[in-house]
């Protein structure tokens, strides 16, 4: 009994201290997937590495959960992906490109999160991997907390693989959140030639939206040296790739369009692009 | 009476009407190399216009393994899908799993047609130069409208590099026109002669 109850005890603590965390770590951790190839022909393999680290690409830090990872095909069916596995540093699974086109590879979070002041100590709801619910808000979270902040996320990591010609069909957008639509194929970039892709809040052009767009091997150089871009009235971006390899893009867009009883709402996109050689 | 009996050849030639067959005579050096370990070059060649739209694939020249699968852009293999049951460790992709390291050829046409090509593919060549000569307007060359082209050939290598060169050029030609390039490393000298 004594050692259940210290546990349970310890448990709380360590909830709490990483609940106290959280936001400071989704500052400054970027979430990222790795494959192995985007250009390649019907029937091969492609393997994905996924994690969170301070420069994208380096495996220091903590595997990407895969509970909410959706494989979009070219004919925008869900597949699976084989032989997921978590490590200390990074999840990995494979996937076979049996249909001609390009797949979207995606981990969608979304939740909601309640913050306020209690007698000098901010408090947070829910603990982390519990579901945001109204009933649980009403029970848990009073009516009159001090300096009371209910916030709702949508964040989007993705990346793209194509067997193939490009194509869009895995790349519709659902409408909801920020999201990156191609103008030129999210797998058909060249270093040294220009891309346009369009961004979307809800499925509208989001419109002068700051662009971060990081490059690999950030290990090897000395700053991060990351091409900062806006989108356009269009909602549209052109990046001008400065060399061959793999890119992490980001934005985020705060807004008041929450689902209640949130009142603020952050959308973030985040995508991976692999730029060629021409 | 001083002209080379050639230019008179060609002067002849051009005057007569009958003679409409246009080819383009093509050749590529594939270098011997140094290596410890040489495998032949994967070889694409083809003719592009110049906002790069293809004008014709001339040769494709990949691994024919056994188990290679019908195609890099169009079906799957009949074993997609399946486990690796199997012919090796990649599954059954066969020689066509690297055509995507022909890389430009593979972003300007590969990536959307199904190989075998008929007339155009067929197995990696011997170090040596290898000739070829097409009709405009014959199989697999179609008719060339008048404008601006490149021949472009690339090579890649397992276990070695990647080049491209190009021969830029202008259709139609009046006389016999020779030209040629240099490559650097997985290909040696390429050549086409136009002919009117």
């Amino acid at each position: 009994m004594i050692s259940m109850c210290s546990r349970t005890m310890k448990t709380t603590a360590v909830g709490a201290v990483i609940a106290l965390l959280m936001p400071l770590a989704a500052e400054a951790h970027k979430g990222w997937i790795e494959p192995s190839k985007t250009v390649l022909a019907v029937g091969q393999w492609v393997t994905f590495d996924a994690a969170t680290s301070t420069d994208p690409f380096i495996k220091d830090h903590n595997p990407l959960r895969l509970d909410n990872l959706l494989i979009t095909a070219p004919d925008g069916s869900t597949v699976q992906p084989e032989n997921a596995a978590t490590g200390k540093l990074r999840s990995v699974f494979d996937l076979q490109l049996t249909q001609a086109g390009t797949y979207k590879i995606a981990v969608l979070n979304s939740g909601t999160m309640a913050s306020w002041d209690d007698n000098g100590q901010t408090r947070r709801w829910p603990p982390r991997g519990q579901p945001f619910t109204a009933e649980g808000f009403a029970k848990e979270v009073p009516a009159k907390a001090k300096d009371l902040k209910v916030s709702q996320s949508i964040g989007r990591l993705e990346t793209y693989v194509t067997a193939g010609k490009p194509s869009d069909g895995a790349c519709k957008p659902s409408g909801k959140g920020l999201e990156l639509v191609p103008v030129t194929a999210f797998n058909d970039l060249y270093a040294g030639e220009a891309a346009v892709f369009q961004l979307l809040i809800d499925g509208k052009p989001a419109k002068s939206v700051d662009v971060e767009v990081i490059a690999d091997r950030r290990q090897y150089r000395d700053a991060v040296d990351a091409i900062e871009l806006k989108s356009d009235d269009k909602g549209q971006l052109s990046i001008q790739w400065p060399s061959p390899g793999l890119y992490w893009l980001s934005a985020s867009v705060t807004d008041s369009k929450a689902d209640k009883p949130a009142k603020e709402r952050r959308s973030s996109y985040t995508g991976i692009f692999e730029v060629l050689a021409p | 009476m001083k002209h080379p009996p050639f230019f008179l050849a060609i002067c002849s030639f051009a005057a007569a009407p009958a003679v409409l067959a246009a080819d383009l005579d093509i050749s590529v050096q594939i270098p011997q190399l140094d290596v410890a370990e040489y495998h032949r070059p994967y070889v694409a060649v083809w003719l592009e216009r110049e906002d790069h739209s293809v004008a014709g694939n001339l040769a494709l020249w990949y691994s024919q393994k056994r188990g290679g699968g019908p195609g890099p852009g169009g079906a799957p293999p009949a074993d997609a899908g399946k486990p690796a049951e199997n012919k090796s460790m990649a599954g059954g992709e066969g020689g066509t799993k690297w055509l995507p390291d022909l890389r430009q050829w593979w972003r300007r046409s590969g990536r959307e047609i199904s190989v075998p090509i008929d007339g155009v593919s067929g197995a990696t060549r011997p170090v040596g130069e290898q000739k070829f000569s097409f009709t405009v307007g014959k199989a697999p060359l179609a008719e060339l409208a008048p404008g601006k082209y490149k021949l472009l050939v690339e090579a890649a290598r397992e276990d070695g590099g990647r080049e491209l060169v190009d021969i830029p050029f202008e259709w139609p030609v009046a006389a016999e026109t020779p030209l040629k390039t240099q490559g650097k490393s997985e290909l040696g000298g390429v050549s086409l002669l136009l002919k009117p």
